[in-house]
């Protein structure tokens, strides 16, 4: 067992349960410059460090949730919901004017 | 006859830090090493020194499961490492070092009919680029090692494998060695414990490296720090497409010898070979979150276990005499960041996921060439990093997924 990682709905779990999505990256606007669109598909800034990232309980309820663990120790020093403002705030900036809800989100 | 009882320094012991060099490489392992080594062997750049924040062969040149090959997918990658497998060769008569690189054979099996078709591509692939390399069947496979189970009783049966002569084992310190030893004698300034903790930048160049021993100033700077590219290049200003994952491998106690070819299941990702002192060396895929901690996992060891005794359940009853864990750079497409960057004179070795080892003799002479004439070379211009910008990518997914 490498280390736990706790799901917001199961708890603490084993990481072989979770599939990994991830540090969150953030998306640029709208028709991008290639280098925007390449820095945001292909550059990572692989932190040693805290880094929040995408996580999945692929093995148990299935939950997607962001996760802030230290890449040096992998300890988890906290897990949240993507909740409707995280997600603009972490995902695309600032909220685009009249942008649909995102499928992923949890009211 | 007496002398060769007598132990000799393999390099000259650190010394002091001096104000310049001409070329600064950080990191050394086998790349950083092998472009000290060429840079002053080929082209006479002599002033040069590595800084090694550890031990030399510390990170990933002592850690790999140390097998070299060349049977890539990619015109470019299978060019790349044919050039390598050539220089590993000559590289024991050339650097007066035993490396005991043993040609043994190395074989990919197949479990299914769609790796059977995309080992085709790479056999067709490396024929055309002359790598020896062809698809047997499953009679070729029993003649070549009859310890495998060819029959249809397996849980994934073998349909055939990529069958690849020139692929082997070498010892892998001893490459580490052979090349501190060579760069030294050329006069290279090997300094271990020297980490680097940042860059003096000015016109968009590295003018100087600061270390915890002090500060260096330097006309170019090579980084070759594997798994810690990201942080490195990150004091340099520069943002790399790396992400770094551990891998892990492990070696059984010494059994009588029984296998004398690599074996490799990407199925059942697993690595298996057996080194000259006996010892069944295994080795398996990365861990699929990025991580800077090296502490091993028991879910690796479980599922290595179980799938190299469903290759070879002779080992049942085999210890395992240890584990350990490797950080690697992997690159979204699995091929190499090789060469300049945005950074005029900072020259970066990196994105090498899990086979960086098998390159270390091509790194070295490519770049001391780069760095040397100012030039790349025409073989390491599809791995530039420009091409995550212009999205020109080298796919290597097919042949180096599975980590060995």
């Amino acid at each position: 067992m490498s280390f736990y990682l706790p799901c917001p709905y199961c708890g603490p779990r084993p990481v072989d349960e979770y599939a990994y999505f991830g540090e969150v990256t953030h998306r640029p606007g709208p028709s991008p410059s290639m280098r925007e669109l390449t820095d945001y598909v292909y550059f990572r800034d692989n932190v040693a460090g805290v880094q929040r990232e995408w996580w999945q309980h692929r093995l148990g309820c299935g939950e997607w949730f962001l996760a802030d663990r230290d890449t040096r120790t992998n300890e988890v020093l906290d897990v949240l919901l993507p909740s409707p403002e995280r997600v603009r705030e972490e995902r695309l900036g600032s909220p685009p004017v009249g942008a649909e809800p995102m499928a992923s989100e949890v009211t | 006859m007496k002398d060769i009882f007598v132990p000799r320094r393999m390099w000259r012991p650190r010394g002091e830090l001096k104000r310049r060099y001409d070329v600064v490489v950080v990191g050394g392992g086998s790349h950083g090493l092998a472009t000290a080594y060429y840079l002053a062997q080929r082209h006479g750049v002599k002033d040069v020194c590595i800084l090694e924040k550890s031990y030399i062969g510390s990170g990933a040149s002592g850690r790999n499961t140390t097998i070299i090959r060349a049977n890539y997918r990619t015109p470019e990658g299978a060019e790349f490492y044919g050039q390598s497998v050539r220089l590993y060769e000559k590289l024991s008569q050339k650097l007066g070092f035993n490396l005991m690189f043993s040609q043994r054979g190395h074989l990919t099996l197949a479990h299914s009919d769609r790796a059977l078709v995309t080992m085709q591509e790479r056999a067709e692939v490396n024929k055309l680029l002359g790598v020896n390399s062809s698809v047997i069947g499953p009679a070729e496979i029993e003649a070549l090692c009859p310890q495998l189970d060819v029959s249809e009783r397996p849980t994934w049966p073998i349909m055939g494998a990529l069958y690849h002569p020139p692929g082997g084992i070498i010892r892998h310190d001893a490459v580490v060695w052979a090349f501190a030893r060579a760069a030294d004698e050329l006069g290279v300034d090997i300094h271990p414990y020297t980490e680097v903790t940042g860059f003096e930048r000015a016109n968009g160049r590295v003018t100087a490296v600061e270390t915890n021993r002090g500060r260096v100033e330097c006309g170019q700077v090579v980084s070759a720090t594997a798994g810690w590219s990201t942080l490195i290049a990150g004091m340099a200003g520069l943002r790399l497409p790396i992400t770094t994952h551990i891998l892990q491998a492990f070696v059984t106690e010494p059994l009588k010898p029984f296998l004398d070819v690599v074996i490799v299941s990407s199925q059942l990702h697993v690595y298996v070979s057996q080194t000259d002192r006996g010892e069944f060396l295994i080795g398996a895929e990365i861990e699929p979150y990025t991580t800077y901690c090296g502490t091993g996992t028991l879910s690796f060891l479980e599922i290595s276990a179980r799938h190299s005794i469903e290759l070879f359940p002779q080992l049942e009853r085999a210890k395992v005499l240890r584990t350990w864990t490797g950080l690697c750079d992997l690159s979204p497409d699995y091929s190499p960041i090789l060469g300049r960057t945005e950074v005029d004179n900072f020259h970066v070795s990196s994105g090498w996921g899990t086979y960086g080892f098998k390159a270390a003799p091509i790194v070295g002479v490519t770049l001391a060439e780069l760095v040397a004439t100012g030039k790349t070379p025409d073989l390491i211009a599809p791995f530039a990093l420009e091409r995550f910008h212009t999205d020109t990518l080298v796919s290597e997914l097919a042949a180096a997924a599975v980590s060995h």
